[in-house]
């Protein structure tokens, strides 16, 4: 179902005309009212008239979080805060937090992007959206509500945590649709169990939208078995806007789809900076042409994705990104190997029994980098058995070995030792003093 | 012929087996034999009790790993050569001895075995074949 169907299955044509137009005012605006933008744009000698093209967005300096944290907190507000309708920030537990602004018409455009994220997971008026992604400074909470209302839906505006009073409520009041964090769906999965309540039988969901942590394809089949429902990706984040940046569609679930009309994605090598082809593997770079009190210029997301052009079943027309894998800074070196934590999600979710929830700690012996892979040990998987339970550790160090190149060590941890998320899950744990 | 023992998973943590212990004992639940098997990482604590519904209850609350396994209880010959006596019939048979852990309580002049085989009913038959007594679960639990 679309949302908007004269924006989203606009010819390719017609909507790269209107990301120029787009594209030109926006980057006019931050030149004449963000000190940060014209200092960068005057350093390369750049001048707004010399955006003809879109091609020409590829002359622009990237702006990297760093960026955005030295101007904390308002210092690239491109409008007088009396327009600022809303601030929104993130946790900071990096660093400095960093904090957007948006005017009424941001907010606006904000409803409309989640009005169709919302109807990518096929949610529409009548439907009872039971909103868990928290309420407040983080973007989630309140993006997914505006969205929610927006189609005429009916909101249950319940944020995160008190898990056990979210079970009774979706039991008692039947939403038909979830938004939430991967890793918290399958925590209220885990919790309406011991409840005694069967998610897939007792609840009237059926579609849910997920995001703002990375998670494994995996991960969602298992959210769908548990649930009985379609898990649909969102993706989006604070520094752009929010969630509602893109949103795979029911019909396919394959890939998520840019809202183009108000972000242009760029790939590229995070190495080289190099722009990279549709297809091949690199950080997405966004650059919001809508956005009145936050624009954001050449944007280094940090996740990991690739770019696909191809035409959708749905009838949209934008650009597909793949299910991000990771973020380069999630994204864990192990002598010298390339660790996602997603793809250790993957191969543990391939062996029958093990739980959705692990950890990983990283550690340093002299000068060798040691992983531990942390495992729940349900009933499931126990054995009376010693050999059988260490096979089973021998198993998951062998697959993450002849998957991902790199050696660790299992360690089967009892059930409910590993830290249950209501927001974004920790699944690394770095001891490493680098 | 068979009797139920519990296994809980418990991590090499202190505290882990007196968590255990202590959560039986308030639930008046009585251990009669036990054994632990580990690793570096982890152990399986194996006990034989009294009340096994109530102790599995119990346990599961506290959010134990747990599982039930059948175990042979055999009387032995409480003397020089009463074990090697009864293993020998089994290794004739091929019979591996999974493992195994003493009762601190006779039975009459005997001590009691507890035994997990790879093949249970083959070695039970063997056993009773061969004279040697085979506990039932009621006389375990109230030795």
């Amino acid at each position: 179902m679309i949302w908007n169907e004269e924006f989203e299955t606009l010819p390719r044509e017609a909507l790269e005309a209107l990301q120029l137009k787009r594209l030109k005012s926006t980057i006019e605006q931050v030149y004449a009212t963000v000190s940060f933008y014209r200092k960068k744009l005057d350093e390369k000698g750049i001048k707004p008239s010399d955006i003809q093209s879109l091609q020409d967005l590829r002359r622009l300096p990237f702006t990297t979080k760093a960026d955005l944290r030295d101007n904390y907190p308002f210092g690239l507000f491109s409008v007088p805060m009396e327009n600022v309708m809303r601030m929104h920030a993130t946790s900071g537990t990096t660093g400095k937090p960093i904090v957007v602004g948006y005017t009424r018409r941001d907010i606006d455009i904000w409803a409309e992007l989640m009005a169709r994220t919302l109807s990518c997971a096929g949610v529409h008026k009548g439907d009872i959206v039971h909103n868990a992604f928290g309420y407040g400074l983080f973007t989630g909470g309140l993006g997914f509500h505006y969205g929610a209302e927006k189609i005429g839906a009916s909101v249950i505006p319940i944020s995160g945590g008190n898990t056990k009073r979210q079970v009774t409520i979706m039991k008692d009041f039947g939403p038909t649709a979830i938004t939430c964090t991967p890793s918290y769906a399958l925590y209220i999965a885990e919790v309406a169990q011991e409840m005694g309540i069967d998610p897939a039988v007792d609840f009237k969901i059926k579609a849910g939208c997920f995001g703002a942590e990375p998670w494994s394809e995996r991960m969602k089949d298992e959210i769908e078995k548990r649930f009985g429902i379609d898990a649909i990706d969102t993706y989006g984040l604070t520094e752009v806007i929010g969630p509602g940046v893109s949103s795979e569609c029911i019909e396919a679930k394959s890939g998520l789809h840019i809202f183009e009309d108000h972000f242009i994605p760029e790939m590229i090598d995070p190495e080289t900076e190099e722009p990279l082809r549709y297809g091949e593997k690199g950080e997405l770079v966004l650059t919001s042409i809508t956005k009145e009190a936050f624009p954001v210029i050449r944007f280094r997301t940090r996740d990991i994705t690739s770019l696909n052009p191809e035409c959708c079943v749905c009838g949209r027309t934008f650009v597909r990104m793949e299910r991000v894998t990771g973020r380069t800074d999630d994204m864990i070196i192990i002598r010298g190997v390339n660790v996602f934590p997603s793809q250790i999600e993957s191969v543990l979710m391939h062996i029958e029994g093990i739980e959705p929830h692990y950890q990983l700690i990283v550690d340093r012996k002299g000068s060798l980098d040691i992983l531990e892979v942390q495992v729940e040990v349900n009933e499931r998987i126990f054995s009376d058995e010693l050999k059988q339970l260490e096979k089973l550790g021998k198993r998951v160090e062998k697959e993450i070995k002849e998957t991902l190149g790199t050696t660790c060590r299992c360690k089967l941890v009892e059930p409910k030792t590993i830290q249950r998320s209501e927001g974004k899950a920790k699944r690394v744990i770095d001891k490493r003093k680098m | 012929m068979k009797v139920e023992q519990i296994s809980v998973f418990l991590e090499n943590k202190s505290g882990r087996l007196a968590d255990v212990a202590r959560s039986l004992g308030d639930a008046g639940v009585n251990i009669r034999a036990l054994s632990i098997a580990d690793s570096s990482d982890f152990g399986i604590l194996r006990i034989i009790v009294n009340d096994n519904d109530k102790a599995l209850e119990v346990l599961k609350k506290k959010g134990f790993t747990i599982s039930k396994t059948e175990v042979v209880a055999v009387e032995v010959s409480d003397k020089p050569g009463g074990l090697a006596q009864v293993l020998d019939l089994l290794a004739r048979e091929s019979i591996n001895v999974e493992y195994m852990y003493a009762f601190v309580e006779r039975s009459s002049d005997n001590a009691v075995i507890v035994f997990r085989f790879d093949a249970m009913d083959s070695a039970i038959k063997v056993l009773s074949l061969n004279g040697v007594v085979i506990l039932d679960g009621s006389t375990v639990y109230s030795l």
